[in-house]
C-alpha cells in the first residue's frame, strides 16, 4: 500500500479584499492537516488572512495542446476592449 | 553550489520537438509541467531540484545543533525561524521537483539510501557559536549567489520556488552576519573565535560551487536549457568580491595568502580550495557524512508511526463520512 499523503493545492487570499491565490503545495493526510502545514509553510510572514486547500487531484486542467483552439479565437475579436472604439475628445470622459 | 556537479542527462527525442523546445527556452517562455519537455531536461532537473531540496533538509542539521544553546532569547528565536524557513525551502523544492514526476518519498528514499547527494557544506561541523554566524553570512552568502540568477530559469516551478527562497533567504545572511560582527567586536576571545569560523568555512564555501566547469559538456547543456544561469567560477568569483569587503569591514582576514585585488581585472585574485578535499567529502568522506545521513535515516524512521497514524485516522473519518451520507 502506498502511504504517501495525498498533494493539496494551497490557495492564499494575501489581505481582505483579494481573492485567493495559488501560492504552491505541500502534503497531508487530510484537509485539516493540509490548512494546519499551509499555515507553517506558506503564511510564515504575514503573507495572509486566509487558506483555501485542494486535494490537487481534483483539479481539472486544460491541456497544454489546447492553447490554439482555446484561446487564438478571441486574437481576432478586437472589438472585446474599449479601447477599439474612437470617443471623440468632445464626448468627454467614458 | 546547493546542487553541485548535476550531470546533464543525454537526450534522444525527436529532433524537431527539441528544436521547438529550445525556441520556447530561447525566447524566454517558461516550461510548465505539462509541457512536452526532453526526457533529458525532465531527468537533470529531477536530480538537480531534488538535489537542492536535500540539502535545504539537511543543512536543517548543523544549525539545528546550536538551536538550544543560542547565547540569548532572541538569537534562539532568530535561528530557529531560520532553520524553520530551511524545511519550507525544502518543501517548496520537493514541491517542484514532483510536478517532473517523482514522488516527494521517492526523493526521500533516494537521499537516504545514498542514491541522491546533498551539498557538500553540510558535510561540515559547528563547533561553536561562531560557527553558526559563519554559516549564515558564508553558506547563505554563496547560495543566494546561484540563487538570484536560478529565479529566472526556464522551468515555471522552479522558477517560482526560488523566487520566494530569495525573498527569505536575504534574512538568513544577514542575521549572520549581524551575528559574526557582534563576535567581530566584541572580546578578543570572541574575536578570535569568529577568525577561527572563518579559517574552517572560507574554503568549503568556495567549493559549494564546484569545480570549474567552462569546458563541461554537462554545464553547457544546462546552459543552454537555462537550467544553470552560470558557470561555477563566475559565480565564486562573484561571492569573492562581494564577501572579503565583508570580512574587512569585521577586522577579519580571508585566510588565503594570495587573495589580492587584481586592478586590471577589476576582481580579487583567489586560491583554489583543494579540490581533493572536496571530492572527498562528496564521496562520503567529510567530517560529518556519517552523522548526517544517520540523523536523515532516524527522523524518518521515528516519523513513521506519525506518518502511518495521521493517514489511517483520516481514512477512518473519510469512511465515516461516507457510510454516514
Amino acid at each position: 500500500m502506498n502511504n504517501e499523503w495525498p498533494l493539496w493545492e494551497v490557495f492564499i487570499r494575501g489581505q481582505h479584499g483579494m481573492s485567493h491565490r495559488h501560492v504552491g503545495s505541500l502534503h497531508a493526510p487530510d484537509a485539516e492537516m493540509a490548512i494546519k502545514n499551509a499555515r507553517d509553510v506558506y503564511t510564515r510572514r504575514n503573507e495572509g488572512v486566509s487558506i483555501w486547500v485542494v486535494e490537487a487531484n481534483n483539479i481539472s486542467a486544460s491541456s497544454p495542446s489546447d492553447k490554439g483552439p482555446l484561446y487564438e479565437p478571441s486574437e481576432s475579436k478586437v472589438y472585446r476592449h474599449p479601447t477599439f472604439f474612437d470617443i471623440p475628445d468632445e464626448v468627454g470622459a467614458m | 553550489m546547493y546542487a553541485q556537479m548535476v550531470k546533464s542527462e543525454a537526450t534522444n527525442d525527436d529532433p524537431e520537438k527539441l528544436a521547438e523546445f529550445q525556441a520556447k527556452i530561447d525566447a524566454g517562455i517558461k516550461i510548465e509541467p505539462k509541457d512536452w519537455m526532453p526526457q533529458g531536461y525532465r531527468k537533470t532537473l529531477i536530480r538537480q531540484i531534488g538535489q537542492h531540496a536535500h540539502s535545504e533538509i539537511v543543512g536543517q542539521l548543523p544549525e539545528g545543533n546550536w538551536i538550544t544553546r543560542a547565547p540569548t532569547l532572541e538569537r534562539k528565536a532568530i535561528l530557529l525561524a531560520k532553520v524553520q524557513d530551511e524545511a519550507g525551502h525544502g518543501l517548496y523544492l520537493y514541491c517542484a521537483a514532483e510536478t517532473l514526476g517523482v514522488s516527494r518519498d521517492e526523493l526521500t528514499e533516494m537521499l537516504l539510501d545514498g542514491r541522491m547527494k546533498y551539498s557538500s557544506i553540510f558535510n561540515y561541523p559547528t563547533l561553536n557559536w561562531a560557527d553558526i554566524g559563519a554559516v549564515g553570512w558564508l553558506v547563505d552568502g554563496a547560495a543566494i549567489m546561484n540563487q538570484v540568477p536560478l529565479q529566472r530559469t526556464s522551468y515555471g516551478p522552479y522558477s517560482r520556488a526560488m523566487i520566494r527562497i530569495c525573498k527569505e533567504e536575504s534574512f538568513h545572511q544577514r542575521q549572520g552576519y549581524d551575528a559574526i560582527r557582534k563576535m567581530a567586536e566584541g572580546t578578543p576571545a570572541q574575536k578570535k573565535m569568529a577568525q577561527d569560523a572563518l579559517n574552517r568555512f572560507w574554503f568549503p564555501s568556495l567549493m559549494m560551487f564546484g569545480p570549474s566547469d567552462k569546458d563541461s559538456v554537462h554545464s553547457t547543456q544546462s546552459m543552454a536549457w537555462k537550467i544553470k544561469m552560470n558557470t561555477n567560477d563566475e559565480l565564486r568569483q562573484k561571492f569573492v568580491d562581494q564577501t572579503v569587503p565583508q570580512a574587512e569591514f569585521l577586522g577579519l582576514t580571508v585566510p588565503d595568502p594570495d587573495l589580492k585585488w587584481n586592478e586590471e581585472r577589476g576582481h580579487y585574485d583567489f586560491s583554489e580550495p583543494d579540490w581533493s578535499e572536496f571530492f572527498d567529502v562528496i564521496k562520503g568522506n567529510g567530517p560529518c557524512n556519517v552523522d548526517r545521513m544517520a540523523a536523515r535515516n532516524k527522523a524518518w524512521d521515528d516519523g513513521k508511526w506519525v506518518r502511518d497514524g495521521l493517514l489511517a485516522h483520516a481514512l477512518k473519518k473519510r469512511d465515516a463520512k461516507v457510510a454516514a451520507e
